[in-house]
């Protein structure tokens, strides 16, 4: 019997010939990604709490600071410190204010059809190329970089079939939004979301990004999307080859197939306080805003930043919004300064941050107070999420959110 | 105001503004809730051992940095009668006075005390302690007006009729 | 008997005819900044004292720039009631993020010269550089002010720095000021204002002498001035013949001089944790640095980020080290930008910050912890200020700062 892109994955890493759901297999793991959310935590069991303290290979490992940088108080920079020196000791890969974890590791390293583990939910990004992704705790990680393996319960596939085409103002953001809505946050619980069908060929690496990156705010073990030439030329274009492009066999079994026409969705906003509340924005009613956040692993690359530069051209950031702008990485930075982005941002009010979590984590700029409204490109509005607990979050494409922090409440790209 | 004594804490030269109440606590909702960070980045103890009417004796250039108003307030508010300083940093010192903390400028007292000892004050007179008398120069008539009035604010309600 | 400059502008204001040093005055405020981390309080000394309405709304400008971003939570509060303020007063200058309050004073008019300027942070002497006198105080001084339009103050004495020559390849005008405090001492110049001249001042950008009335403040002045020339005029937007009175006479007493030739001096540190302790760069040569940050309303400047992007261009700053940079203000952040410096900057690596105060106010934006060290491109390096009471704060100018970004170590800049 076939398999589906991640059974053929986990099978390749387990060195066998196949696996069906359901089975444990052990796998070795082509790179290992921590950031500063929980490294030190790794770092502390592997000093303290290890007989023999050895690292398979630091090769694989790669470490990135970008949730609190640059830090806000003297425990983060601990926390910094830490990292970093244990990065320096056992020369592993380190990324220090070079832009979001995930980011940096799609620019720099995920090739198609890898394993790769990361200390961070939203390590199945990297289905956008391929791979498969999937976010651990500081055990595992310890235990995968000690070890170089890990074990893993072979996830159920969920398919996707996307035909169609977005209408003006609806972006891959509202797409995951409305399928996230539809299964619900635990809808697709410890299976793997496999995107196909002609639209999601369509869409570039960029794109895909969006919809595999939020897979596990439905529950899900990784989002995959089917690669094709569009990885192999973006892989091109970053100074990288190799890796295998799997697909899922004609006869793969999936445990549900879904259609989805792109032209049948709207531009959706979730709202306070779970991912899976979206609504259209036309139905939201009159909600004024305190902030508005564009960036994130999810939404903070050149794609959003241009969407928000053409609406912002000519106007300015309401007075009453702050409007904070953090860009994926500094490659995405740079990008956006060559093409005259930033300055249109600066000259409506905006606030650009440095390429870094920011807001979508919430804890070191951009930090919201009692009784305040974010809308955002992030990837959560759990309670309490960008600052006090008294304060909401809102989700929604980068249209809707540079609309909002137009007008000064939450509204659609076409209300402007 | 006329005379008063209490035990001292000695405090050295350049003692800054940021050392006096760090930035970052700054945003607290007010002075109440950052006086227990007082001094903390050189004396982390100090301010949950003052005692109401305890002075503070201190070297040159007493409270030098910041405008930050809260320096002079939380002194106040963990009630010290008064600092006693070789000099003092121009913006505290006005600050000082607006909020009604009396500060005494005496070039010679803090060589010859050690903290814990016990001064006397005889305000516009003399200091006197265990090393000897120390005389202190009156303020500026002025200057005597606004700390007579209880501070700048009492001074303004008085100007604008609302005197409570 | 001639005048001094400060003088002179508090002779204008009053309209007396002669004043002299001691004497105590009452001055009219030209206008004020109030800024985000003190506007609660001045609102609410502001009612205690009985007032109901500001002297001149557009006088007041208020500027949010210590809590931008914010990084805690109880930091909007500072926003909502200055928010309010403005609303209900008419205050029509207003400035939510667009950079540090002593860049915007002059970069937006706001402080001219001649002007009297007082705000609630000590750093308002930065103004002197385009001859205003401008000076720092606390929130119920401000709240006072806002409330009459005028202020006491006692004249103070005037010490003259003068400063001739021609400043050598790798010496600014943040080497130049860090010696004047080192010579003059952290309360050397407690009640007394600072009037600078000289062939090498004449030199000096508007931009330049702004670093240095900065730091006026860390010798104890209450005012640091320059008396206004053409690049004054032409950076303030005046007319020369509107400014001309201000020029100190010939025979105006200073009770102190200190005199300066500029090739004699060189790159220097002030070394934790005090602003007066001055040494030389090369006597702290080689030393191990884990973060750098250039910024500030001292050293946040176009001509700042300049010298930083030439001595990065092409380059790589050390692994493991951080570079912080951030913009005084929103227009100079667009400039260097179009210039291609933060374009070279952050690919050699910097992190490139909204502008704000940033790291110099230590709320947030690169606090470090024990046993690390920073060099700075601010004007304060008291214990604790950017972390733990067991950081090393050293601070230098923005070539001494790029250069040691790019070694790792202190190092003196070439250029």
């Amino acid at each position: 019997m076939g398999m589906t892109i991640g059974e053929k994955i986990i099978a390749a890493a387990a060195g066998v010939q196949s696996v069906k759901p359901g089975e444990i297999h052990t796998v070795n793991v082509d790179y290992l990604m921590s950031n500063d959310g929980t490294t030190h935590l790794t770092i502390d069991m592997y000093q303290t709490q290890l007989k023999h303290p050895h690292i398979a290979d630091p090769k694989k490992l790669v470490f990135i600071i970008d949730h609190n940088i640059p830090a806000e108080n003297p425990k983060t920079a601990e926390v910094h410190k830490k990292m970093r020196e244990f990065a320096k000791k056992y020369d592993i890969s380190f990324f220090e204010g070079k832009g979001v974890c995930h980011q940096i590791m799609f620019e720099k390293f995920v090739k198609p059809g890898q394993f790769i583990m990361g200390a961070d939910s939203h390590t199945c990004s990297y289905g956008a190329l391929g791979a498969f992704g999937t976010g651990i705790g500081c055990t595992d990680f310890l235990y995968a970089m000690v070890t170089g393996t890990s074990w893993v319960m072979v996830p159920e596939t969920i398919r996707f079939e996307l035909t169609g085409k977005f209408r003006e103002g609806v972006y891959p953001r509202d797409l995951i939004l409305t399928i996230i809505r539809d299964l619900g946050a635990n809808g697709c619980n410890y299976k793997v979301m496999e995107f196909a069908g002609e639209a999601e060929h369509n869409m570039s690496v960029n794109d895909r990004f969006v919809l595999c990156n939020l897979a596990v705010e439905a529950g899900a073990k990784t989002g995959i999307a089917e690669p094709d030439e569009k990885v192999t030329e973006f892989l091109h274009g970053q100074g990288r080859e190799g890796g295998t492009m799997y697909q899922s066999d004609p006869d793969a079994q999936f445990l549900q197939t879904y259609h989805y026409d792109l032209s049948k969705i709207e531009s959706v906003v979730a709202r306070p306080d779970f991912v899976d509340t979206a609504v259209p924005v036309r139905e939201i009613g009159d909600v004024r805003i305190d902030e508005a956040f564009l960036g994130s692993c999810n939404n903070g690359r050149i794609d959003e930043l241009r969407v928000a530069a053409a609406l912002l051209k000519g106007k300015k950031v309401h007075p009453d919004v702050r409007f904070l702008v953090a860009p994926a990485s500094n490659a995405v930075y740079l990008q956006a300064l060559e093409e005259g982005i930033i300055d249109i941002l600066m000259e409506a009010g905006a606030m650009v941050m440095n390429a870094n979590c920011s807001v979508c984590w919430g804890s070191c700029q951009g930090v919201i107070g009692a009784g305040e409204v974010l809308i955002s490109t992030g990837t959560r509005n759990f309670k309490g999420r960008a600052g006090h607990k008294d304060s909401k979050v809102y989700l929604a494409s980068a249209a809707t959110v540079t609309a909002s922090a137009i007008a000064g409440k939450i509204m659609e790209a076409a209300g402007i | 105001m006329d005379r008063f004594e209490g035990k001292i804490w000695r405090l050295g030269d350049d003692i800054d503004t940021d050392i006096i109440i760090p930035t970052e606590y700054l945003a607290l909702p007010g002075v109440e809730e950052m006086k227990q960070y007082a001094f903390s980045p050189l004396r982390p103890e100090l301010s949950g051992k003052i005692e109401p009417g305890d002075i503070i004796v201190a070297g040159k250039n007493f409270g030098c940095g910041s405008s930050r108003e809260q320096a002079p307030e939380i002194i106040k508010h963990l009630q010290i009668r008064c600092v006693i300083a070789k000099s003092f940093a121009r913006i505290f010192f006005r600050n000082a006075i607006n909020n009604g903390l009396l500060l005494i400028e005496n070039p010679d007292l803090y060589d010859h005390v050690q903290e814990g000892d016990r001064i006397e004050v005889i305000m516009n007179d003399k200091i006197i302690c265990a090393g000897g008398e120390f005389p202190i120069h009156p303020l500026p008539a002025n200057l005597m007006e606004i700390l007579d009035a209880g501070g700048l604010v009492r001074a303004m309600q008085k100007r604008n009729g609302i005197l409570l | 008997m001639g005048h001094t400059l400060i003088e002179k502008i508090i002779m204008k204001n009053t309209g007396e005819q002669d004043v002299r040093p001691g004497q105590i005055k009452t001055v009219t405020a030209d206008r004020v900044m109030i800024h985000d981390i003190f506007i609660p309080f001045v609102v609410e000394k502001f009612r205690e004292m009985g007032f109901q309405k500001v002297w001149d709304q557009d006088r007041i400008v208020l500027i949010y720039d210590h809590l931008v971003p914010t990084s805690a939570v109880e930091d909007v509060r500072h926003f909502q009631i200055g928010d309010a303020f403005v609303k209900e007063q008419g205050l029509t200058h207003f400035h939510r993020a667009d950079g540090i309050c002593h860049q915007l004073m002059p970069e937006m008019g706001y402080a001219k010269p001649g002007n009297i300027v007082f705000g609630t942070d000590s750093h308002t002497t930065t103004y002197g550089a385009v001859g205003c006198f401008s000076s720092g105080i606390g929130y119920t001084e401000m709240a006072a002010v806002i409330g009459t339009g005028e202020m006491w103050i006692r004249v103070p004495e005037t010490i003259r720095i003068v400063i001739n020559g021609n400043l050598p390849a790798g010496v600014y005008s943040k080497d130049v000021i860090l010696r004047v405090i080192g010579d003059l001492r952290a309360d050397g110049a407690t009640y007394k204002a600072l009037e600078f001249s000289g062939s090498a001042v004449d030199a000096m950008s508007v931009a330049s002498r702004m670093t240095m009335a900065n730091m006026g403040i860390e010798a104890g002045a209450k005012a640091a001035l320059f008396a206004p020339d053409e690049k004054t005029c032409e950076y303030s937007d005046v007319k020369w013949e509107n400014v001309s009175w201000l020029q100190a006479d010939q025979d105006a007493r200073y009770c102190r001089t200190l005199e300066y030739q500029a090739e004699e001096l060189e790159p220097v540190l002030a070394c934790p944790s005090k602003v007066d302790h001055i040494e030389p760069v090369t006597a702290w040569s080689g030393t191990k640095l884990d973060q750098v940050f250039i910024g500030s309303c001292t050293n946040g400047r176009l001509e700042d980020l300049a010298v930083a992007a030439k001595i990065l261009e092409g380059k790589q700053i050390a692994p493991y080290l951080k570079l912080i940079v951030t913009p005084a203000s929103r227009s100079i952040y667009r400039e260097a930008a179009k210039a291609g410096y933060l374009e070279t900057l952050t690919r050699a690596g910097a992190i490139i910050t909204h502008p704000g105060c940033g790291l110099c106010c230590g709320r947030a934006c690169g606090i470090l912890t024990d046993g690390e060290r920073v060099l700075a491109t601010n004007n304060r390096n008291f214990l604790g200020r950017m972390g733990t009471s067991k950081v090393e704060i050293f601070l230098g100018s923005p070539a001494t700062a790029a250069a040691s970004a790019l070694t790792g170590v202190i190092t003196k800049s070439e250029i």
